[in-house]
């Protein structure tokens, strides 16, 4: 089985390759939002450094939500066309869950926060029991304070990672008290390595690929002009 | 030499297109699939939707210009797609796609401009027309004037320092009640008023014979609507369609006239969406007669947004030598004949 896996989900540009369970190549850069000029050049160096023939690609995993809009569609749409070519099918691999990768040992609550703008956040929240992750909230796009108040009400420590750990620290070790703990920062944001690893899991879990021409990232949000018009419409019913 | 097929991708707007072009002149294929219905729903683009929408339909896009040419991606000879001027996160998804499609199948890539896109147009549709000519391109976001000098070189000689013409044409459709778009709800709309019945100002643009302004114009016909209203007048929509799509047709005319005049040549051509105009072809048809000058427009399935018109000009630039790298970005604001 081999992967290539895709992130620009966020701030970090990073591409991975896992051949047969076994990380061969990952790159990432954290500097600057150039994504649509950086992450096909990285995929370009990361597969003639390691010799990986691309053709023998068994499928391709990106982060695919959610994420910075444009960020999610250079990889999506990157994605897509590479599968296009080589003929193969693409694991949308859910950001948050790619990111709680990052801390496959940690035994206990661990919730990734991005930040989402708009008084936001995208977050989930999860654990991994015995290597596996579980989902204790899906993730979604809320009010920080809603995902921090659900948190306190657990009673537990909770480890916390994503760049909305750098927005929210204050706020969150003031909510979280002596049950906030934070992923140090080379582990804190998004990586294609744990990209491949969970698309591994989940292709191991039974969960399908999807055919080159069905995916499209999982927002999370819709656009303001239709979270608008929706208001409009409700307005004038009410 | 063999012949060169291209296939090419254009998603600068709010239509997802790909097509098979031979040679710059033989379109095999040209699919083009309509985001229309949903924008209309808004008013106008939506960026956002366009590039969410783009990056849904873009492989199934693909594959049928594919399959409509008869062609595996392994027959083609290289990917051509848009990469300015147009909405950046929609550009940005036929980028990335076409990069990522380029790339894996090991064919070289070439970014093309979406105007000179548009002039080329004219190649598929007139396979005897060859620089140099003048052009006037008229679409929903441009309003050019150029020179092409030779395949690939081109003059500005004028632009709109405001509203595009197919801006213009929403804003004033918008105004009489006809909603978006405006360009063709105006051009039908037109055929029942009096092009004369209103005396709507033809602007001129200090220090350049050749630049167009129309807010003037959207202003004068917004200026009118409100004093019938104040007056308790009717107001006649088809006349004030008509009047108003003559003086935006006049004046194209005009400029494009005097550089014919200036240049000499006896060929000139117009692209574009609002080419699509049946009243603007006919005043060039007219004026292009009347001087002798023979006139050329695509058809208006070659006038709209299409990636056939993009294979076309990625062909020039192919036998050029031209090739981008892995790291062509959109360049939302990239200038006729500019190079990236």
């Amino acid at each position: 089985m081999n992967i290539l896996a895709l992130d620009s989900s966020g701030a970090v540009a990073s591409v991975a390759i896992s051949c047969d369970g076994r990380i061969r190549g990952e790159y990432s850069i954290n500097h600057k939002l150039t994504h649509s000029e950086t992450l096909m050049p990285m995929v370009n160096e990361l597969i003639r450094r390691t010799e990986y023939e691309t053709d023998k690609t068994s499928v391709i995993a990106v982060a695919a939500g959610p994420g910075s809009f444009t960020g999610l569609r250079i990889g999506a749409a990157a994605a897509k066309g590479m599968a296009f070519a080589l003929g193969c099918d693409i694991v949308p691999v859910p950001t948050l869950e790619g990111l709680c990768y990052q801390l496959t040992e940690y035994p206990g609550l661990i919730c990734p926060l991005m930040d989402a703008r708009r008084a936001q956040v995208y977050s989930g929240v999860y654990r991994f029991e015995s290597g596996k992750l579980k989902t204790v909230f899906a993730g979604e796009a809320l009010a920080l304070e809603e995902q921090l108040g659900r948190l306190k009400e657990l009673d537990s420590d909770v480890m916390f990672l994503g760049d909305g750990v750098d927005v929210h620290m204050e706020a969150i070790k003031e909510h979280m008290g002596d049950h906030c703990l934070m992923a140090p920062e080379h582990r804190r944001y998004q990586n294609a390595a744990c990209v491949a690893k969970r698309a591994e899991e989940m292709l191991a879990e039974g969960v399908a690929a999807v055919k080159a021409e069905d995916f499209a990232p999982e927002y999370l949000r819709r656009s303001q002009a239709e979270r608008e018009r929706d208001e409009r419409i409700a307005a004038e019913k009410a | 030499m063999s012949d060169i097929k291209i296939l090419a991708i254009e998603s600068s707007c709010d239509e997802t297109a790909a097509s098979v072009v031979v040679n710059g002149r033989d379109m095999l294929s040209n699919v083009i699939s309509s985001q229309i219905d949903i924008h209309t729903l808004y008013g106008g683009v939506v960026p956002e939707i366009a590039s969410r929408k783009h990056t849904e339909r873009i492989n199934r896009v693909v594959d049928k210009a594919l399959k409509d040419a008869g062609l595996a991606l392994k027959d083609v000879d290289a990917v051509a797609v848009t990469y300015g001027p147009g909405l950046v996160g929609a550009l940005l998804v036929g980028v990335s796609f076409a990069k990522g499609l380029a790339f894996a199948a090991g064919k070289p890539l070439i970014g093309v401009h979406h105007i000179e896109g548009h002039i080329c147009a004219n190649f598929i549709q007139f396979k005897e027309l060859e620089p140099p000519f003048p052009c006037l391109i008229v679409s929903g976001g441009h309003t050019t004037l150029a020179r092409v000098k030779d395949y690939g070189e081109y003059e500005i000689l004028g632009r709109s320092c405001d509203d595009s013409a197919g801006e213009a044409f929403d804003k004033v459709a918008r105004a009489i009640g006809l909603g978006y778009p405006g360009g063709p709800k105006i051009d039908a709309l037109s055929n029942e008023g009096d092009p004369e019945a209103i005396p709507f100002p033809r602007a001129k643009v200090d220090g350049s014979d050749y630049d167009f302004s129309f807010s003037g114009l959207k202003s004068a016909v917004l200026n009118y609507l409100n004093s019938c209203n104040l007056k308790n007048e009717e107001v006649n929509t088809a006349d004030v369609a008509a009047s108003f799509q003559k003086a935006v047709v006049d004046v194209l005319v005009e400029h494009s006239m005097l550089a014919l005049e200036k240049g000499g040549e006896k060929r000139f051509a117009i692209a574009g969406g609002v080419a699509a105009n049946r009243h603007l072809r006919a005043a060039f048809e007219a004026a292009c007669a009347e001087r002798g000058v023979e006139f050329f427009c695509p058809a208006p399935v070659l006038c709209t947004d299409n990636a056939a018109m993009i294979g076309a000009a990625a062909y020039f630039e192919y036998i050029k030598g031209v090739r981008h790298g892995l790291d062509l970005n959109a360049v939302p604001a990239l200038r006729l004949g500019e190079r990236m």
